[in-house]
């Protein structure tokens, strides 16, 4: 009953972090103590990718993750795309031009995984977008218009190669 | 449609929210975030039973536990709040349970500790020891059962008309409202034909992906709350009156909601937290799980008897509505979804005699509450089917039936109230000619058989209400709003900034709005029942109206003949001598409206604007299995001018898409014990991105409220309205099976297809 803390070394988004950990954090627990808010904790069970993160490069939920396992790993989280403060990712560019968001709760997920699907995908049909993003879940319906931005991301990425 | 419309500078141009380059990098402000120094973390231990005498809680164990900081129940909100009742139509919620439990579920005692795992450790070693009793758990048992859910009745003494039902006893009816309007008796007797039926809808959750979540900080006789809520001024009224303090002790700060939907109104976690802070001298933060929330508000399950009496030509001549609610162990709002959304039952039809009886009924399950549309995808739901039953059984296009039948600008209302700027034919025309309902149509005739379901629903906009607005113009000429309208994704921050850039000129972009915060923003009843729009839009029209009659002032009186928005600043140098200075225009707004008669609720102006939904949808079900597919889906509405039209067409799919989860796939579900059998996302499935149909049209039909600032009402729930009946609907017309009880589940349509086969032999 007692809890305990450990700590832990791992690589987030890019930079060396050394944290010291409750045994029962989750991932998003710590991250929330790292400053870092995008990815965030809803159904608390893995069901609706508010968490998403990548872990060794794959994407990941942060709520069922402990906190202790990502020692020696990399993480990644939605803030290493525009860490300089500059420009936004072209994911994120097309989220805002489609208005694929409302409360913008479950953004950041939604977000992360598109990036995973357009790695793999470039040009993904109606089933691999489905396929990505079935795990995440946006309460106000706005899917319309992320299948919209997540075409208009790969478009723009096809003309630019 | 001959209103004279004045031309736009910035509104009807769709704009892109304004914190939306927040909202993709993450950084968007939720209350969810906030963290005090020196925080604790308080766990809810809930009722096992649905309903029960507390005979004790033991705390010992849990108190045991290293890192607890405080065991507390209801005696010890006593001691701090003598009253610690609360809700905003009775006051019957206590913050804590005190003699008895009323559903499972119900908070009986907290775990505050310095971490959220040690709490949620603790609050499982807290035993609470209840004396069973007999529950009621539906609410037509619950009109006739001997079982009580509450001793006696409690209305909050803020509404008049509520104040008669003080003190009553041996009863589970909270409150009965009713239309009564001709002689009904006399219509039924000269019918062609009379159709009775009954639809019943079922429990579901609002499942906001943000959790709910209240920070408490109470020192020097202040409270300072910081929560997801879509009413700071009421929470902020609530706790200042369960404290016995003035308002201004009690500040109420939001940020932006990660969904609201109607269940972080008035207060939920705010009384427990400002509580709990106070008994333990430190910021505490009760911060609610995806599953609890399935324990704290709900929307109302109904059962609807409608009854209708219709001519030879279909004309609906009499209708009779029997709504009951059931509400769940504590009113909340119940009581004014009966009322307000319970005068619509009628429909959107011009019937001469009328009689509702809309109940609002107590039974030990979780709470329920006002639910994106506020009581009317219920209301819809069964007049909607009946109308399709109707036309059906009469060999009349259901399209045709309802436009022999709709309600038209200048007719009245079941209410006596004259029907004005409500685009009801327009809206179901347009849904028509959308989804192209009269071309041919091919239904198939093989395994998988299509067919189409189309309706429109009205919703009267809540009055009286009052909203509240500031704009102040800095001295650089830079405009901020200070208002308490939350938003919470239907981006109301971004239309009052256009609003803001419609008066005064400032770029919309430019204009600021303040997160609500009590302290800082004034009045305003809620951010509910789509009443932002119209309300705070006229407020904050007024208060960027006043601004710019005091810049015209100053002008004048530094002798400046023009005044220049992009420029404003100028005259601030010119009068102070220096960058200095603040323009402040207020805005105040509340609409006419005369209270129903109470014998008849008879009522010339019962809303100050209508909304319009209409739905049509085509489905293709699996004969072998009762599986379906919904191929299209289009939804219209009337929202008069669309002011924002990119956020107005997102309102508008966002709304069907979430009632259509209600419908196909959401239900609470609860054992003969009242015990709920699926809270939480791995049991109770919404809507993803793979249950969505496979096309889905939107649009707002050119509309004009002559009274609504700019010609605009609200939107967010009015393509919830239709959704239902036609998918049943659909349904019906694809294999013959008629649903009347929500959910739409394929095995239900299986079932009946069944039925119907047995029948054919």
């Amino acid at each position: 009953m007692s809890t305990h803390h450990i700590d832990i070394e791992f690589e987030l988004n890019g930079r060396p972090e050394r944290r010291h950990v409750d045994v029962r954090d989750n991932a998003i627990d710590m991250l929330g103590r790292c400053g870092l808010k995008g990815a965030r904790e809803s159904c608390g069970q893995g069901l609706c990718g508010c968490c998403t993160i990548y872990v060794d490069g794959a994407p990941a939920s942060g709520c069922l993750y402990p906190a202790w396992k990502l020692q020696g790993k990399q993480v990644e989280t939605l803030e290493a795309l525009n860490t300089a403060g500059g420009e936004l990712d072209p994911i994120q560019q097309a989220f805002i031009d489609c208005g694929a968001f409302q409360c913008g709760f479950c953004t950041p997920g939604f977000v992360m995984m598109t990036r995973k699907l357009l790695e793999a995908h470039p040009d993904p049909t109606e089933a691999q977008i489905e396929h990505y993003l079935s795990g995440n879940l946006c309460r106000c319906g706005t899917y319309p218009e992320i299948t919209a931005a997540v075409r208009l991301a790969a478009k723009r990425a096809g003309a630019r190669d | 449609m001959t209103t004279e419309r004045p031309p736009f500078t910035r509104l009807g141009k769709g704009l892109r929210r304004l914190e939306a380059v927040d909202k993709v990098t993450g950084r968007a402000n939720y209350t969810h975030h906030v963290s005090l120094p020196g925080m604790l973390h308080a766990k809810i231990v809930r009722s096992h039973v649905a309903h029960g005498r507390l005979v004790g809680i033991d705390t010992a164990d849990a108190l045991a536990v290293p890192g607890v900081y405080g065991v507390f129940t209801g005696a010890d909100i006593l001691k701090i709040i003598p009253e610690p009742y609360y809700g905003p139509a009775f006051h019957d919620q206590p913050i804590l349970a005190i003699d008895k439990v009323r559903y499972v579920g119900e908070p009986v005692a907290v775990v505050v500790a310095e971490s959220p795992h040690v709490a949620e450790d603790a609050a499982g070693l807290v035993q609470a020891d209840i004396e069973e009793l007999p529950a009621v758990l539906d609410e037509i048992e619950a009109m006739r059962s001997d079982v009580y859910v509450h001793d006696s009745l409690r209305p909050a003494g803020t509404f008049a008309d509520l104040k008669h039902l003080n003190g009553i006893r041996d009863t589970n009816v909270a409150l009965t409202f009713g239309v009564k309007k001709g002689d009904v008796e006399a219509a039924f007797k000269t019918a062609h034909r009379v159709f009775k039926n009954t639809f019943k809808t079922h429990q579901v959750m609002h499942v906001p992906l943000e959790p709910m979540v209240s920070v408490a900080d109470v020192h020097s006789a202040h409270a300072y709350v910081y929560t997801a809520s879509q009413t700071p001024s009421f929470a902020r009224t609530e706790i200042a009156r369960l404290l016995g303090w003035r308002e201004n002790q009690v500040t109420i700060k939001t940020a932006f909601l990660g969904g609201g939907f109607g269940c972080k109104l008035y207060v939920k976690l705010e009384p427990l937290a400002v509580a709990l802070s106070m008994l333990c001298q430190r910021p505490v933060r009760v911060a609610l799980t995806m599953a609890e929330q399935f324990y704290t508000i709900t929307r109302h399950p109904t059962t609807f008897n409608i009854e209708s009496a219709v001519d030879e030509n279909g004309r609906i001549l009499a209708r009779r509505c029997e709504v009951i609610w059931n509400g769940g162990a504590y009113a909340d709002i119940g009581p004014r979804v009966t009322q307000k959304s319970g005068f619509t039952a009628p429909g959107p039809y011009d019937i001469e005699h009328v009689d509702v009886t809309s109940v609002a009924v107590y039974t030990n399950r979780p709470p329920a509450g006002a639910f994106r549309g506020f009581g009317i995808p219920q209301l819809v739901w069964a007049y909607e089917s009946q109308a399709d039953i109707m036309a059906r059984e009469m060999g009349i296009d259901p399209v045709e039936f309802r436009l022999r039948n709709v309600l038209s600008d200048g007719k009245r209302h079941a209410t006596g109230t004259v029907m004005k700027d409500a685009a009801i034919s327009q809206v179901l025309n347009r849904v028509a000619e959308r989804f192209g309902w009269n071309k041919p149509f091919e239904r198939t005739t093989g395994r998988f058989r299509r067919g189409r379901g189309i309706g429109v629903g009205i919703k009267a906009c809540v009055s009286p209400t009052t909203s509240v607005a500031a704009v102040s113009v800095a001295a650089d000429g830079s405009c901020s709003v200070q208002c308490n309208t939350v938003d919470m994704g239907q981006g109301s921050d971004t239309l009052m900034a256009m609003i803001v850039s419609e008066v005064l000129g400032v770029p919309a972009e430019s204009v600021s709005v303040v997160n609500p915060d009590t302290d800082a923003s004034p009045y305003d009843m809620a951010t509910l029942g789509s009443r932002s729009t119209f309300h705070m839009g006229h407020a904050v029209r007024l208060a960027a109206e006043d601004a710019l009659a005091k810049l015209l002032a100053m002008a004048k009186e530094v002798g400046v003949e023009r005044i220049d928005p992009a420029d404003l600043g100028t005259l601030f140098v010119r009068k102070f001598g220096m960058q200095a200075g603040t323009v402040i225009g207020t805005g105040v707004y509340k609409p006419t409206y005369q209270s129903p008669d109470k014998n008849t609720g008879q009522s010339e102006d019962i809303t100050p604007n209508w909304m319009i939904g209409g739905t049509a949808m085509e489905v293709e079900v699996d004969t072998e299995t009762g599986m379906y597919t919904i191929l299209r889906m289009e939804n219209v509405v009337d929202c008069g001018t669309a002011l924002n039209p990119l956020v107005v067409q997102t309102q508008i799919s966002g709304a069907a898409i979430m009632q259509l989860g209600t419908v196909t796939l959401e239900e609470m579900e609860f054992d003969e014990q009242g015990q709920l059998r699926n809270a939480g996302l791995s049991e109770y499935k919404i809507p993803g991105i793979q249950d969505i149909p496979r096309a889905i049209g939107r649009e707002a039909v050119d509309a004009y409220q002559s009274n609504g600032p700019f010609g605009g009402k609200g939107v967010g729930e009015s393509a919830t309205f239709g959704v239902a009946s036609a998918l049943a609907a659909a349904i019906e017309d694809a294999v013959g099976v008629r649903i009347t009880q929500l959910p739409i589940r394929p095995e239900k349509i299986w079932e009946g297809m069944r039925n119907n086969e047995r029948a054919q032999l």
